[in-house]
């Protein structure tokens, strides 16, 4: 701590931040452009001019710029300076100088720090006379709108874009007042990171290209506290809705999880909310072969109370994108041992085993945050670019904490940005990655390796063998390998916090036992080792928690109690319910098919139409995260909650309110009904006391502010006597929110909520996303009050665990055969988002990926046609048949091939698997197209 | 009166070749530096108060001696020269470079020793063909002869040198812009600190010297300081290029003691003005530079005396400014230059000064207004030093507010008379 002199009065700083970060953390206003608290300083806007002073008798001072000027003890600086007011008000007359005057029409209008530095330096009349200066905007393609007249060259789109996120197709081009921001020529963004830039962007130049379809002012969004659902890493988001469309996502800021920003399918994906395909009302079959038709609430509840009062007996299969108070409510229907995971018994397998890893042993799960912190790491098997996308962004952060250090003895300041990254000269700290095929990160990698699941098992075996002599050898390991795992093993040794990451992503056991033993070794050598896995879906390790097996068991209870074992038909035909799931996703067709057919009665519960539900005889519609509240539990093993942002229309309720009233007209209430989600967490914490702290994870429905309830929409929020006038001049009473400390209108509390409840960043004076600044204690540190999550999985320091010793055996080329594994995309991989306009635009479409040494062989070129046939259960009999195009990929080994994941055409393949590849044909062809 | 800069050089002649040169006494300084410290060279510049040429007047040895020495400095180091003389009005450094560019590569290998770097680049301008080619022959020369390379001379010391051709923008004139030009990324200037002698090109102890303080270099180790100094009539040692332009009978370039008053520069080297124009004012070391009128026609022209006078020695090139032409003009030209060449970086400099161009052209097209005089007052101000992010503004900053303290009431005729009264 030092103590800066601040117009004459002392305040405690940080010693050697910057000026700016300080004077803003102590809660004064000043001005700023180029700075951000995540990119640090670089001097160029000039915008935070302050008045320094060398002691208590210079009163003449200097002009300095308070971002790149260091607080040291004994630093007298003034804000309130008249000459630093006057520059400071000058700098904004020249950036509006050439800023058009079109707010009215602009879309950052309202939420703009322009706007907002504008008005705090007192620059209001125009002196300019001449014309404004214009540029041509480029289509940056459906995610990001480009206006350039609106620039002001703070040069933090390009910080952000390159040097932050490593984006290479966005550039500042020319000079003077001409500076261009923008490709080199029209396209889209290349970034999966692009959709930052609407909020990095201090004015209107980058823009939500998705909210323009349906736009509305910042003032005028209903919000609330949500939580990401395209991956595990469980980003913190603001959903914004307005007549009953959910408009946009902005970033949440959480400063253990994903700080400033978000990924673009995390952005973005939020349009399948609004989807076409979306079950709004419920519906069901009077007999088994009649079609689904539409009815009102009290209609299908009543048949279904027919169908439960039959004693049949009933399962139910949860998911692992419901939160864990709706799984937890139909484990509490059906009885846990008749509850079963949602999905394949291979992918409960590997979530199994990474919990017993994470619950039990020496490696701590390590957030977002610190993923950053980490100065050497070793990803195995983990594409995380495009299964955890912010991991990989965190990454690019943890690769410079090393070359940090060379700045530090060269007295450089860790904000000075540039002048650090001249120092460092794009350095990168170790960073060994081990992959199917080669990754968007591969650029920052310190040496890569490819081959199949198995050979990247063996090659973190290697490196746990390596560090600890008591992890189980590898035979026959490839002295290159071997070579490569030394050097893996002393990178990690001399690091002060080393990071493995692992996952499910390349479906493998394997890699996932190889990734632990790296971390354990570390940990039994005394190098404290952080240990991180990339899984599936939003709530996969919140689920898997409920220890629930897999959808193998149910399909096995189905048949079971269905046929009997024995041919014994006398058992009655189960009811399924389905729980925010498709099962087409997670097996193969042909089993689900069977499945289905074999139940007496199959009950959907969700908001997405999809192929479980065109099956289903009841179909109940659920609302999605953002017409529901819930817990999910991130990869981390941080419960977050997420809160409802709006009231459905029609007969769209949170599923869990679904299995209440089955349970309530089936006579299956065991207690008290919930009558609110805190009566079910409580439940939930009571039955399964691992999740007793998601009670913690944020307060309660009763939780009131002086009284008062958190207010979903601004105080701002316009038209709300009108906004149903065309049906009704009566205003109607808002809706009544029994699971949440929010209210559905503008009155409540108006001050700041605790980090949990953060409905939206707005300060006064601050109107746009840099109001966060008033959110925090210190800028870019921890929201006040503690970043919200809970976590719930914490290490056995002491662990006895023993390393894992099933060391695969190398990978053997097959004659004919080749090993099928799983490629993910971003944009495509993930079920939900593909179903938004924008990314279905950008997603994968199906291709087979093969060595071009195959390809030669088998005589295909790039393009061509090829016919993929999959063996099921490892058997070569009865194969599933894909005609899609050809793609060489050299990084592939000979005999494998690469299949995009989770597509929509591909649905329900479990991989890697082994199959044929032959020369197409003529079969059924997979669309081309991507998914609606 | 000793020229040691220009003795070799002969105006419309060809530069001596290496051989020539070598007959003049050439590299003999580099042959007794080789047998010289480092510490000793750096101290023998020290001692003969060698200031930058480039403008800013920076003493040479100074800013040698922030560079890491001994064991442990890291590698490569860099010692550059800066050839990228653009300031509107100067015209020295080519003369040097085209006139005798041995001279330049001498004082390179003598001060990459005293620096012990390991690379050195000339940063040249992009109109010097002629130099270009000069130099390419030049260093090609010192290489056979083994003047560069590997163990130069048979010594310890190595250096290798190439020459750059910038791609043609005044920005890359300031030292760190000219770094990142080096490296290939925009000519953007850099915060200081850290300076170059500590992270300079590709992050490594680098300076970067004005070709005419490196073409010093070798006479001060021929000579010693003493010598050095007595060519001087100031406190700062050697001769100095001085130049003029404007409407002089005999524009020129000369090399005279250090602290020559300007009125003898003028008058007996420049021939006085034309005949049927007055002097007016000038601007005495380059476009970025305080006017100066005739009352400081007297002051010798040196980095204090030019201070004291309000001004700058800059390049030590002066524009003059006659009674027939208008100074409102002059400035529009001169900012419109600046406007141009500005990097776009910093606020003030890229949004300011083209604000500031566009008044002056409203004025000269006759649509200024009385408000305008103040603006471009304010802007003299607040474009003022440390306001900006590098250099480039406030120099651009300099004549305008002098030309509004000399000149206000043409500015002023402008705004009344609603018309250039020169036009």
């Amino acid at each position: 701590m030092a103590t800066v002199h601040i117009e004459n009065r002392p305040y405690p700083v940080k010693d050697g931040e910057n000026l700016l970060q300080q004077c803003l953390s102590l809660g004064f206003d000043l001005p700023y452009f180029c700075w951000h608290p995540a990119l640090g300083s670089v001097g160029a806007c000039r915008q935070c001019a302050i008045k320094q002073f060398k002691d208590e008798d210079d009163k003449c001072g200097k002009i300095v710029m308070a971002c790149m000027t260091p607080a040291t003890d004994g630093t007298r600086i003034s804000i309130d300076d008249p000459e630093a007011r006057e520059f400071r008000a000058s700098v904004i007359e020249w950036l509006m100088v050439n800023h058009p005057h079109d707010c009215p029409v602009c879309d950052e209008g309202g939420e703009c720090h322009l706007q907002d530095m504008t008005v705090m330096t007192g620059h209001t009349y125009r002196r300019y006379r001449g014309r404004k200066r214009t540029f041509y905007n480029q289509d940056l393609g459906p995610l990001v709108n480009h206006e350039m007249n609106r620039c002001i060259q703070c040069y933090r789109c390009t910080r952000f874009y390159r040097d932050y996120a490593g984006g290479r197709d966005l550039e500042a081009l020319a000079l003077r007042n001409q500076v261009y921001f923008g490709r080199h020529q029209d396209g889209t963004l290349e970034s999966e990171f692009s959709g930052n830039l609407v909020e990095v962007c201090p004015t209107g130049v980058f823009t939500d290209k998705t909210l323009k379809q349906h736009y509305t002012r910042k003032w005028d969004f209903q919000t609330a506290p949500s939580i990401c659902v395209h991956c595990a890493l469980g980003c913190n988001t603001i959903p914004g809705e307005r007549y009953g469309k959910l408009r946009r996502i902005r970033n949440r800021y959480n400063g253990a999880v994903n700080g400033y920003f978000l990924c673009d399918r995390g952005r973005y994906g939020y349009d399948f909310v609004n989807s076409r395909h979306r079950i709004r009302r419920p519906a069901f079959r009077k007999q088994k072969d009649a079609p689904l038709q539409s009815a009102t609430k009290d209609e299908v509840l009543q048949h279904l109370a027919e169908l439960f009062s039959k004693g049949s007996q009933v399962i139910g299969i949860g998911s692992p994108r419901a939160s864990l108070e709706a799984n937890f409510a139909l484990r509490t229907l059906v009885g846990p041992e008749r509850f079963y995971a949602g999905i394949s018994a291979r992918d409960h397998d590997l979530l199994s085993s990474i919990l017993d890893i994470l619950r039990e042993g020496s490696a701590r799960s390590p957030s977002l945050r610190e993923v950053e912190l980490a100065d050497a790491v070793l990803v195995l098997g983990e594409d995380v670019a495009n299964t955890a996308p912010l991991l990989a962004l965190a990454l690019r952060q943890s690769v410079r904490r090393q070359p940090l250090k060379i700045a530090g003895k060269m007295h450089i300041p860790h904000w000075d940005d540039h002048a650090v990254r001249e120092a460092t000269q794009g350095k990168s700290g170790p960073l060994f990655i081990a992959t199917l095929v080669g990754t968007r990160l591969d650029d920052i990698a310190t040496q890569t390796f490819h081959g199949t699941p198995d050979d990247l098992a063996r090659l973190g075996f290697a490196v746990a063998h390596a560090l600890d002599s008591h992890a189980p050898p590898v035979p026959d390991l490839p002295s290159e390998t071997g070579k490569l795992a030394h050097a893996i093993s002393e990178a990690l040794k001399a690091a002060e916090r080393p990071l493995v990451i692992s996952g499910t992503g390349c479906g493998n056991a394997g890699v996932i036992e190889a990734a632990a033993n790296v971390a354990w070794a570390l940990c039994h050598t005394g190098h404290p080792a952080e240990l991180c896995f990339a899984l599936g879906e939003c709530n996969s390790l919140g689920a898997a928690m409920m220890g629930a097996p897999g959808l193998e068991s149910a399909f096995g209870a189905a048949v079971g109690a269905g046929q009997g074992v024995d041919g014994n038909v006398e058992m009655p035909a189960t009811t399924v319910i389905l729980l925010e799931n498709d099962l087409y996703q997670h097996a193969d067709a042909e089993v689900v098919d069977r499945f289905l057919a074999a139940a007496r009665h199959v009950v959907v519960i969700d908001h997405t139409v999809h192929q479980s539900s065109a099956e289903a005889d009841v179909v109940l519609p659920a609302g999605t995260f953002a017409e529901a509240d819930g817990t999910l539990v991130n990869n981390e093993g941080r419960a977050q909650r997420f809160f409802q942002v709006f009231v459905p229309q029609g007969d769209i309720r949170e599923s869990w309110r679904w299995v209440q009233d089955i349970m309530t007209l089936s006579g299956r209430n065991k207690g008290a009904p919930w009558l609110n989600l805190d009566h079910l967490m409580a439940a939930c914490a009571r039955d399964i006391p691992e999740l007793e702290p998601i009670l913690s994870a944020a307060p309660g429905s009763e939780f009131r502010m002086e009284g008062q309830k958190i207010p979903r929409e601004p105080h701002r929020y316009s038209g709300r006597t009108a906004m149903s006038a065309n049906a009704s001049v009566h205003e109607p009473e808002p809706p009544d929110d029994p699971d949440a400390p929010f209210s559905f209108s503008m009155e409540g509390y108006s001050g700041r909520p605790p980090p949990a409840l953060i409905p939206r960043f707005w300060a006064p004076g601050w109107n746009s996303v840099q109001a966060v600044n008033k959110f925090q204690d210190e800028v870019g540190g921890q929201l006040s009050g503690g970043d919200p999550g809970t976590r719930l999985i914490e290490p056995e320091p002491n662990s006895r665990m023993n390393y894992f010793h099933n060391v695969p055996p190398a990978f053997s080329r097959r004659t004919g055969e080749w090993l099928v594994v799983p490629l993910h995309h971003i944009f495509g991989s993930e079920a939900l988002s593909v179903l938004a306009p924008a990314i279905a635009e950008l997603a994968a479409k199906p291709y087979l990926a093969l060595n071009p040494e195959d390809a030669a062989e088998l005589g295909l070129a790039a393009g061509a046609s090829v016919l993929l046939q999959l063996s099921r259960n490892g058997g070569a009999d009865r194969g599933m048949d894909y005609e899609i195009p050809v793609q060489l990929r050299a990084e592939l080994r000979r005999g494998v091939a690469g299949l995009p994941a989770g597509l929509p055409d591909l649905a329900g393949i479990i991989l890697p698997a082994w199959g044929r590849v032959a020369g197409a044909k003529k079969s059924t062809k997979i669309g081309e197209g991507a998914a609606p | 009166m000793e020229t040691p800069l220009t003795r070799n050089i002969l105006p419309g002649e060809k530069p001596p070749d290496l051989a020539q040169y070598e007959k003049s006494g050439g590299y003999a300084a580099l042959r007794e530096a080789l047998r010289m410290s480092p510490d000793d060279i750096m101290e023998e510049v020290k001692e003969a108060n060698l200031r930058g040429r480039g403008g800013a007047g920076f003493p040479t040895a100074k800013k040698w001696s922030f560079v890491p020495m001994g064991e442990d400095a890291p590698h490569p180091k860099y010692l550059i020269c800066n050839a990228d003389e653009m300031e509107p009005g100067t015209f020295k450094d080519r003369l040097l470079l085209e006139g005798d560019p041995h001279q330049l590569l001498e004082g390179m290998i003598i001060s990459g020793y005293a620096i012990q770097a390991d690379i050195g680049y000339i940063f040249l301008r992009w109109a010097y063909k002629l130099a270009a080619e000069r130099l390419e022959q030049a260093i090609g020369e010192a290489y056979r002869q083994g003047y560069l390379g590997r163990n130069i001379l048979g010594s310890e010391y190595s250096l290798e040198l190439h020459l750059h051709v910038s791609a043609g923008r005044y920005m890359c004139g300031e030292e760190t812009a000219l770094l990142n030009a080096l490296e290939g990324k925009r000519a953007n200037p850099r915060a200081k600190p850290p300076y170059p002698q500590v992270s300079g090109l590709w992050g490594k102890p680098t300076v970067v010297n004005n070709v005419e303080t490196l073409c010093n270099v070798p006479h001060i180790v021929n000579h010693g300081a003493a010598w050095f100094k007595s060519l001087s009539r100031s406190g700062d040692g050697g001769t100095k290029l001085y130049g003029v332009s404007g409407r002089v009978k005999k524009p020129g370039l000369w090399e005279l003691p250090m602290g020559t008053p300007i009125r003898q520069i003028l008058e007996e080297h420049a021939g006085g003005m034309r005949d049927g124009y007055r002097f007016r004012g000038l601007l005495p070391g380059g476009a970025s530079t305080d006017f100066l009128v005739s009352d400081h026609l007297d002051t010798a022209m040196d980095f204090e005396s030019m201070q004291a006078a309000g001004s700058r020695l800059g390049t030590g090139t002066m524009i003059i400014l006659d009674d027939r032409t208008c100074p409102v003009g002059m400035l529009r030209n001169l900012e419109h230059f600046f406007a141009q060449e500005s990097c776009g970086w910093c606020t003030p400099c890229w949004s300011g000064l083209s604000w500031v161009e566009q008044i002056l052209q409203g004025l000269e097209e006759g649509e200024g207004q009385a408000s305008d005089l103040e603006r471009l007052q304010a802007h003299a101000r607040l474009l003022g030093p440390g306001h900006t992010f590098c250099a480039l503004a406030p120099g651009a900053a300099e004549p305008l507010q002098s030309g509004l303290k000399y000149f206000r009431d043409d500015f002023e005729r402008h705004v009344q008379e609603k018309r250039c009264p020169w036009r």
